[in-house]
């Protein structure tokens, strides 16, 4: 399924009062199908917010998020978390690895969430590790992997329930720029190949440089888009 | 997520600390095992009680005795003195006189028969025999009449027939063998009763033996006879005696159709009462014996919940922690679209499968234990009492207990369930 995800006007307030802070002032954009963009900014920018916000994770104070057009707060809990489940990819810095698990049984989690049988989740996780290369390190412990073959295993988990968008949030931040470059590429190649929508928030220059479009964001607010 | 997968993950989430698991399942089992064996012991006593109460007579049997107002006993001391009754008579018995009883005669009986529901009412008259014998010596014995269908212990043979026109009685175990008999060989046997008369001449009557009796707590060492013995025996023993004197028995058994409920049985009670008698049946007199084996083990119980209340704050305890660790799973689970519903039964299956372990191990180091404690027991300090089982362990309590104690878990559990549901993905997922 295709997915456009949009914004209106989309604002993040925390706290209230004088001591409120405005994390996304006023935020509206487009994200179409098959895209690849990057979300720049500093630490502290909102950058992470509004990854959160497009992602369905976290909800806006004021405007509203469109999936496909449809107003993401019109929709039920539940539906939220199936659009999450079948359609949404996560990659994370840190990588969020259940480190005494085994690679198989971190990857298939999002299959097990949505109840698919044990033959048909195994069958499915065994594609998207040689994906990722990783298809002989299905029965290690994840304790026992390097950053980059982590990252990896990370991208296959996103990938398992054949997604329509990538979320990922400084996906090379932990990693060396040698095995950086691995990751990055195979998230691009993802982009390129199978039209999957990429949405990575970074600071990285290069991987910004390489995503279809740019979106700066500053105390909260785009400040301009296509330089960075 | 598929319920095999829910219980799977959590079963495997339980083990991760395992230090702190096997810590909350250990005070878990120790209340389970303390309510486990007082129940065992409990339902032993009561099971061995049961079939001790058989050697009194049948269920559907009434004892009935004159409602003394005199009878000492609480709020009598305040009540005024029954008025003389010159068709009323009394008999003085125990040590010093103490016990008074009054004393009933056949005009009761007729009175007695006419109540609705009371099948039959026969005296109980007290039989004193002088000896009885077999192929060899002469020997004491204590008699019992037997009133209604019998349901004694036997150890071998069967009951006597209440109905029976022949004599017939069943013997306590050890007179078997001073008799001149084995187990097996008695039954069937004549033996010879001698009874002397209220005018001092020693008579004989045979009867037949039906049965052997297990050794018994209650009535030990009482033969059982059959209403044709003990009309005869009685005829015997009263010959002589002013007629009076004769008709004179301080209770009547009374048996009434074991089709009545127990609402039934109530009203024929204050049938009875209102015409100034008192019955209680063989149950009344389980009750009494059950009502404090009960308290017993309700002091005793009530230490397996206090110990069980002191393990679920353990089981709250622990997974409030383990909730505290998993933050950033709960959080990658929610983004990953697990509802908070599943996550809340995640977490709420681990509370249970915790009180699974620590009641099913603690069950079953009960029963092993209360195995041996059985085999040492027969075997040593209740040598004396064949067919007590001290500890009996049916199912249903053993299921009853861990699914009890399941659920208690499972309680305990939906505080810190609660709180992992709530949890914020962002909150949880945000880089510290």
């Amino acid at each position: 399924m295709k997915i456009t995800i949009a914004t209106k006007n989309v604002t993040k307030t925390y706290g209230k009062g004088e001591a409120a802070l405005k994390a996304l002032d006023n935020i509206s954009l487009d994200i179409k199908a098959g895209e690849s963009v990057a979300i720049i900014g500093k630490s502290g920018s909102g950058k992470s917010t509004l990854m959160h916000t497009l992602a369905l994770l976290d909800k806006p104070s004021k405007g509203s998020v469109l999936v496909n057009g449809e107003d993401a707060s019109r929709m039920s809990g539940r539906q939220l978390d199936t659009l999450r489940n079948k359609s949404y990819g996560f990659v994370f810095q840190q990588f969020f690895l259940n480190a005494n698990d085994t690679v198989l049984n971190n990857v298939i989690l999002p299959l097990k969430i949505a109840g698919v049988g044990r033959r048909e989740r195994n069958k499915r996780a065994i594609e998207v590790l040689k994906a990722v290369e990783l298809e002989d390190k299905a029965g290690s412990k994840a304790a026992n992997l390097s950053g980059g073959q982590k990252q990896r295993v990370c991208i296959a988990r996103a990938l398992i329930n054949n997604p329509s968008v990538i979320f990922a949030d400084e996906p090379t931040g932990n990693l060396d720029s040698v095995t950086g470059k691995t990751v990055e590429d195979l998230l691009f190649k993802l982009n390129r190949e199978q039209g999957i929508t990429l949405v990575i928030v970074t600071h990285d220059k290069d991987i910004a440089a390489r995503c279809g479009r740019q979106l700066h964001i500053k105390d909260g607010k785009l400040t301009g888009r296509g330089e960075i | 997520m598929k319920s095999i997968d829910l219980l799977q993950t959590a079963s495997s989430n339980m083990l991760r600390s395992k230090a702190r698991t096997l810590l909350t399942v250990i005070a878990i089992f120790i209340g389970a095992m303390t309510i486990t064996l007082t129940n065992g012991i409990g339902t032993g006593i009561k099971s061995y009680l049961n079939r001790q109460i058989g050697n009194l007579g049948a269920t559907n049997v009434m004892m009935i005795q004159l409602t003394d107002k005199n009878a000492p006993g609480p709020g009598s001391a305040s009540s005024a003195p029954a008025a003389y009754n010159p068709q009323q008579k009394t008999q003085a018995s125990g040590m010093r006189g103490e016990v008074r009883q009054l004393v009933m005669t056949s005009r009761d009986i007729s009175t007695i028969k006419s109540i609705p529901n009371i099948t039959s009412a026969t005296p109980e008259h007290v039989l004193s025999a002088d000896y009885i014998m077999g192929t060899g010596g002469k020997y004491q014995l204590s008699l019992q009449q037997q009133f209604g269908s019998t349901t004694a212990d036997m150890l071998t043979g069967r009951g006597v027939g209440i109905a029976s026109a022949q004599n017939q009685i069943t013997l306590p175990d050890n007179y078997v063998s001073p008799l001149g008999y084995t187990d097996q060989t008695i039954i069937g046997k004549p033996i010879t009763i001698g009874i002397t008369s209220a005018e001092g001449k020693q008579s004989t009557v045979v009867a037949t033996v039906t049965g052997v009796q297990q050794k018994t707590l209650i009535g030990a060492s009482a033969a059982f006879i059959n209403t044709a013995l003990a009309n005869q025996l009685y005829a015997i023993q009263s010959t002589g005696l002013p007629s009076a004197t004769a008709d004179s028995f301080s209770s009547v058994e009374a048996t009434f159709p074991t089709s009545l409920t127990d609402a039934q049985i109530t009203t024929l009670k204050n049938a009875l009462s209102a015409k100034g008698y008192s019955g209680q049946t063989i149950k009344d007199r389980e009750n009494t014996v059950f009502t404090v084996i009960n308290v017993i083990i309700i002091v005793f119980d009530m230490f397996g919940a206090i110990a069980l209340l002191a393990a679920s704050f353990g089981i709250i305890n622990t997974l409030f922690m383990a909730v505290q660790e998993r933050t950033k799973e709960i959080g990658l689970m929610k983004a990953l679209g697990m509802s908070p519903k599943r996550i809340f039964t995640l977490f709420s299956i681990e509370a249970a499968l915790i009180g699974f372990w620590g009641s099913a191990l603690g069950v079953g180091f009960a029963a092993l234990l209360g195995k041996v404690i059985n085999t040492v027991a027969t075997k040593g300090f209740l040598k004396d009492f064949p067919g007590l089982t001290l500890l009996t362990f049916p199912l249903t309590t053993v299921v009853a207990v861990i699914v009890g104690i399941m659920l208690i878990a499972f309680l305990a559990g939906t505080l810190p369930a609660f709180r992992a549901s709530r949890k914020d993905p962002i909150e949880a997922l945000r880089y510290e």
